[in-house]
């Protein structure tokens, strides 16, 4: 699956995207987040607090409870700061 | 349904060439109303914003949040624009123009559209500050995921 980071996320993990396969125990994007988390210490960084991590599958908006299912992308940034 | 003119650009705007579009753009228009966001300094302290955002997902964010604001006010133009990459005190960053028969749906949809935009639309600012020290990224606003809720959003 296509990641894509975005704001400190992206400094944090120090890629904008990489192509990850999730093991099969990662169904929603929480799980996803929990697995980044664990493949090293930028990520353990970027990762360190879930609650201030929005995402995006496939360029919409979605809860952390939601399923990847056959989403081709899933983007993962800090709140918005816009406008 | 008329279609919003929706543009995220690196380059700046002429508000003056967006309302005379719009003014143009039909005889019952009687109230347009027109936001600019702009790049301050902070009394001297930022020497520029630096503005990320996610190609593709912007505009189309942009879209959905623009036919929200269609689907609940008779609007008879729409158009926001939003600037990406290296912006200094001064410059636009965001401009909203909306157009209707009367004013209050043109006041309410441009303030929902900015309330959106904010929490929604994916960019994200840097600050660049005026002296040495690295830029640091903008938190966003305790306000800013509640302003949604006076629309009935949740969250």
């Amino acid at each position: 699956m296509n990641i894509r980071y975005f704001a400190w996320l992206r400094e944090r993990v120090g890629t904008p995207e990489e192509d990850i396969a999730f093991p099969a125990h990662v169904v929603t994007i929480a799980d996803a987040i929990a697995h980044l988390a664990t493949l090293g210490e930028g990520y353990a960084y970027a990762f360190e607090n879930p609650a201030l991590i929005r995402a995006a599958l496939d360029r919409q908006h979605a809860k952390p409870e939601t399923a990847l299912g056959a989403a081709r992308e899933l983007a993962l940034f800090p709140p918005m700061t816009g406008g | 349904m008329i279609t919003p003119r929706i543009h995220v650009q690196r380059e700046g705007f002429d508000i003056k060439d967006e309302m005379a579009r719009i003014e143009k753009s039909g005889r019952d228009i009687g109230a347009i109303v027109s936001f600019t966001g702009l790049c301050r300094s902070e009394g001297g302290a930022l020497s520029a914003l630096e503005l990320e955002h996610y190609p593709g997902m912007a505009e189309m964010e942009l879209t959905r949040i623009a036919e929200d604001a269609m689907a609940r006010w008779p609007l008879q133009a729409l158009t926001l624009l939003h600037r990406y990459g290296v912006i200094t005190p001064g410059e636009d960053i965001v401009l909203v123009i909306t157009a209707a028969a009367h004013r209050r749906a043109a006041f309410e949809a441009a303030d929902f559209l900015m309330d959106f935009l904010k929490s929604r639309a994916p960019f994200w600012k840097k600050e660049h500050p005026a002296q040495g020290t690295p830029g640091a990224w903008v938190k966003a606003g305790a306000g800013d995921e509640a302003a949604l809720k006076r629309w009935g959003a949740e969250e």
